[in-house]
């Protein structure tokens, strides 16, 4: 047989992106799950371990560096967007996932989220939503419901909640979807989906923290509410949920969407199908607001996949090789000679 | 296609004299940074060494003709060693009631006063603040007074060329550096090259702006307004080629240069600031040396990129002034927790808060170097002059990637804006920056990315994409060696002490202080930054009046040359000038318990060489 046959490199299975470490998470905590995905999912993409880079900030999310056998970055909080931004701009070639926590992105560093999201760095972020501040005890976080009451806020939070998916929509990113720490074959789904992507790609990942805010989602995750409470996106199928899936989610006159039920005239044929690619994020942004909602589901899965924008660091570096290309490589005698010039003699 | 423009000969033979101090005064509209700067390169092409002091406004138009709008550029020329833009003025030309009020008390007696007497109309000495007509009431009768209705005479000169009023009042400025061309003998060919450059696209304006400037030379030609002329023969410099170099400039050659003796890529994460923001438009240009920069969203993103592109292998800098060293403060302590290199560039205004954008200080040493939490120690160099900047980034890069630690320079206003004359070096000259990346796993038990150089301390450099080498860096405290969080008592003094170890081992690199003027003797001065100027110029006259005065100006701040307590003993008393309340003073008593005296400014201008003088003549009982 010819040689031609052999993989690239070994084949790389989830023990390869254990490591040493002992996990200091507290038992039964969302974040295992999460890991086990990942670490499920990796081997899968066809990428030498060498090339992983997984940087974080600070938070119970921050500390998945440590656990995974890759290079790892576990940095300040907040500012793991832009050290990675940084780390890709040098290295477009890297394979660079970002984990963070929503009080890491949304809060501390919701700036530089953001403006990652803008630019379209090529980073795979996952933004573990716990809606609590863990690892400081618990206290309340952007993404909690108004009026929780935790350490901070004795007598109930005020202020209202970030939509993580909204926001990231609304800063136009190019890739953004939510999935569930207990549903594995949904998170790993959706990790493959967010690999696949070449830009920014952005997963909300909904993840219970039993010791500070035990059942942050359990009305979507318990057995009996999740069919009825969430709806599941497929790119080019129809919205549709519910226990008996007869619900569906449909296109009204006046462009806003409603819930109806299937049958006495309805058809599948009448919902919206899901166009995850479609260039423009306003449809996007109106599936992310509607569990806001009275009577609408909750969605999961990939709200926007639309890959068509080159990505910052591609940018960054094809304006050095144009200008190199134009002007020539730079001579250091020239340019420090630059200008006027005298002779003294 | 350059339009051959001869200067004429002038009728007046010139005097000759030594130096000369002139300054252009005006509004911030009216052009006086370009014109200060056009003479200052036509006077550093014929020869005389310069130094310039630029005095703008941070408003960018602030009100037309009021005191807050007043704009400066003071140029300090002559045929022998200059080391100040002069303490006060030969020549000002003041372009309108305003800049008269805020500069006049700058200039000599008898010296030469330029007034544009256009703009002393009742409405111009309202928004001065002025009462009287100071061109009426014989006030300024100590001053040799010209005063020359600039915008008429310019509007003459111009009128058959059909530009509306506005635009040909704008070419006043060109007019009045024709005058000053006269005045002083120079050619205008590099100016009349750099309008054609700059208006390329406008030959009307080029037509306009050279003619303007002709007018104003046969202007003074013409009228015999001027009795004399001057001639400043060119200095003797070193010989070589020759540029003007502002710091803000050399910091960024310097970068570029060590990017290329490095062979590593030039990453720059920068935010908008003044008085930085020159280096990110300098860096900027440079992409056909590879250079990236990278304007972040925000002061943190600009230091944390860095970061993460030195974790790629980049040679990595930001560049910002005191208040972006505030916002930068958490992530340089990253970068010491990870050891990575790193330069941070702070370019040091007036404080605190927004305190005073344009104008310079000293003010930001204690935060350099000891502005972070916990113990966290880096390498602090200070550049001494404009041209000095770019010796001071090569030096940083080469300690950072050295000894695997962010470097801080601290550069100032007065050295970012200012120019001088540089010898520009021969590339070959410029050491080379070696570099090795960890390439093979260092231990039967794996990669042990805290593994140290036994010489430097320094961690290897294991770079994303390297086989064999995955590891993980972060900022919780780490075992030394594995790299493993470690919260033991005992790991966690070995850290600090290390990371600490590391920054004094940069010792090695720091040559032993060698004084200026006497070796030892009654007084030496100790100073560090922008402020050398004004102290060698200082020194230099006490000691030609017998003093036995040393002077020692220190590039390191972090580590201190390990001979400077020896040195300090030599000398009866320590003079410590500084542009703050006594931050090196607080130092230098802490480290070697010496009785320091103080002189300190902190009014957003440099030190002039008389303030130096005065103190040490005080310090020695001279009256």
């Amino acid at each position: 047989m010819s040689t031609a046959t052999l993989p690239p490199f070994p084949v790389l299975t989830k023990k390869d992106f254990q490591t040493d470490q002992e996990v200091r998470w507290c038992p039964g905590c969302g974040d295992y799950a999460i890991l086990s995905a990942v670490q499920s999912v990796f081997p899968e993409l066809g990428i030498k371990r060498e090339n992983f880079v997984v940087v974080s900030g600070i938070g119970c999310s921050s500390r998945f560096p440590y656990y995974m056998n890759t290079f790892g970055f576990h940095t300040i909080h907040g500012r793991a967007p832009a050290i990675a931004t940084g780390l890709k701009a040098i290295r477009p070639d890297l394979e660079v996932w970002v984990a963070t926590g929503d009080g890491d992105a949304l809060s501390i560093g919701g700036n530089h989220t953001i403006h990652m999201l803008r630019r379209n760095v090529g980073l795979k972020v996952l933004l573990f939503n716990n809606r609590i501040y863990g690892l400081t005890k618990g206290q309340y976080s952007p993404t909690s419901e108004v009026n929780k009451k935790t350490k901070s806020t004795p007598f109930g939070s005020l202020d209202r909640p970030f939509n993580p998916v909204s926001l990231a929509i609304g800063a136009e990113a190019t890739f953004v979807a939510r999935s569930v720490d207990v549903f594995q074959s949904h998170l790993k789904d959706t990790l493959r989906h967010a690999a696949a992507h070449k830009g920014s790609a952005f997963v909300e990942i909904l993840q219970n923290c039993n010791i500070f805010n035990d059942g942050a989602w359990f009305s979507l995750t318990e057995r009996d509410a999740r069919n009825e409470n969430i709806l599941q996106l497929e790119h080019g199928k129809p919205l549709i949920f519910g226990k008996n899936r007869d619900k569906g989610i449909r296109r009204k006159s006046d462009g806003d969407i409603e819930v109806v039920t299937l049958g006495n005239g309805i058809a599948e044929a009448d919902l919206i199908v899901h166009d995850a690619k479609h260039p423009r994020p306003s449809y996007a942004f109106l599936l992310s607001h509607m569990e806001h909602r009275p009577g609408f589901p909750t969605p999961i899965g990939v709200f926007r996949a639309w890959d068509d924008l080159p990505r910052y660091e591609d940018v960054l570096n094809d304006q050095i090789k144009a200008v190199v290309a134009k002007r020539g490589a730079g001579d250091l005698n020239k340019l420090l000679h630059a200008g006027d010039t005298w002779e003294v003699k | 296609m350059s339009t051959v423009f001869e200067t004429p000969l002038s009728r007046v033979k010139p005097e000759r004299i030594d130096r000369a101090v002139i300054r252009f005064a005006g509004d911030s509209g009216d052009g006086m940074q370009i014109t200060g700067s056009q003479f200052t390169n036509t006077v550093a092409l014929y020869g005389n060494d310069i130094a310039t002091f630029p005095d703008f406004p941070a408003e960018i138009r602030a009100p037309a003709g009021t005191l807050p709008g007043v704009s400066g550029y003071q140029l300090h020329f002559s045929s022998n060693d200059v080391y100040t833009p002069g303490d006060a003025v030969d020549a000002l030309i003041a372009m309108n009631p305003a800049a008269l009020k805020v500069n006049l008390g700058d200039l000599k007696a008898n010296g030469i006063l330029i007034v544009n007497s256009d703009s002393f109309t009742d409405n111009d000495l309202r928004k001065a603040q002025v009462t009287v007509n100071p061109l009426e009431n014989h006030s300024l009768d100590k001053y040799r007074l010209f005063s020359v209705g600039l915008e008429r005479l310019t509007r003459t000169a111009l009128e058959h060329l059909g530009l509306d009023a506005k635009s040909m009042d704008r070419c006043k400025n060109f007019f009045a550096l024709g005058m000053c061309y006269w005045l002083y003998n120079r050619s205008m060919t590099s100016t009349v090259r750099w309008i054609e450059e700059k208006f390329k696209n406008k030959p009307l304006l080029v037509e306009a702006n050279k003619l303007a400037m002709k007018a104003g030379y046969s202007y003074c030609e013409a009228t015999e307004a001027f009795q004399v002329s001057y001639e400043i023969p060119p200095a003797r410099l070193t010989p070589g080629m020759y540029r003007n170099l502002s710091g803000n400039q050399a910091l960024a050659l310097g970068f570029v240069a060590a990017s290329q003796k490095s062979g590593l890529r030039l990453f720059q994460g920068s935010y908008p600031i003044t008085p930085a923001s020159d280096i990110l438009h300098e860096l900027s240009q440079y992409k056909d040396f590879g250079v990236m920069t990278f304007q972040a969203e925000d002061e943190i993103a600009a230091v944390t990129s860095a970061i993460g592109a030195a974790y790629a292998g980049a040679l990595a800098i930001t560049t910002t002034s005191g208040p972006g060293m505030a916002l930068k403060t958490e992530a340089i302590g990253l970068a010491i927790a990870v050891e990575l290199p790193l330069v941070i560039c702070d370019i040091q205004r007036g404080g605190p808060s927004t305190g005073l954008p344009t104008k310079t200080e000293q003010a930001d040493l204690l935060q350099a170097l000891f502005g972070r939490n916990s113990e966290a120690p880096v390498p602090v160099i200070a550049p001494a002059t404009p041209s000095d900047c770019f010796w001071a980034a090569l030096e940083a890069c080469r300690v950072a990637v050295k000894y695997m630690v962010p470097v801080i320079i601290l550069s100032d206003g007065y050295l970012a804006n200012g120019a001088e004359p540089w010898k520009i070096p021969n590339v070959t000259e410029i050491p080379e920056i070696p570099v090795q990346f960890a390439k093979e796993v260092n231990s039967p038990n794996g990669y042990l990315p805290y593994k140290r150089n036994p010489d430097t301390l320094a961690r290897p450099w294991a770079v994303p994409g390297t086989p064999g080498l995955e590891h993980r860096v972060g900022g919780l405290e780490k075992q030394d060696v594995t790299g493993n969080i470690n919260y033991e008592p005992l790991n966690h003094e070995h850290m600090v002490r290390i990371r600490a170890a590391k920054v004094a081992a940069v010792v090695q690199d720091v040559p032993d202080i060698v004084p200026a003027g006497d070796d030892s003797g009654d007084l030496v001065v100790v100073a560090w930054g922008s402020t050398h100027g004004a102290i060698t110029a200082a020194l230099n006259a006490q000691r030609a009046e017998g003093r036995k005065v040393g002077h020692i100006h220190l590039r390191y701040l972090n580590p201190l040359p390990a001979n400077l307590g020896d040195v300090l003993k030599r000398y009866k008393q320590v003079l410590v000038p500084e542009l703050n309340m006594g931050q090196l003073i607080w130092l230098l008593r802490a480290k070697f318990l010496v009785d320091a005296v103080g002189l300190n400014k902190i009014q957003g201008r440099p030190f002039k060489q008389s303030e130096v003088e005065q103190k040490i003549e005080e310090m020695l009982g001279i009256s």
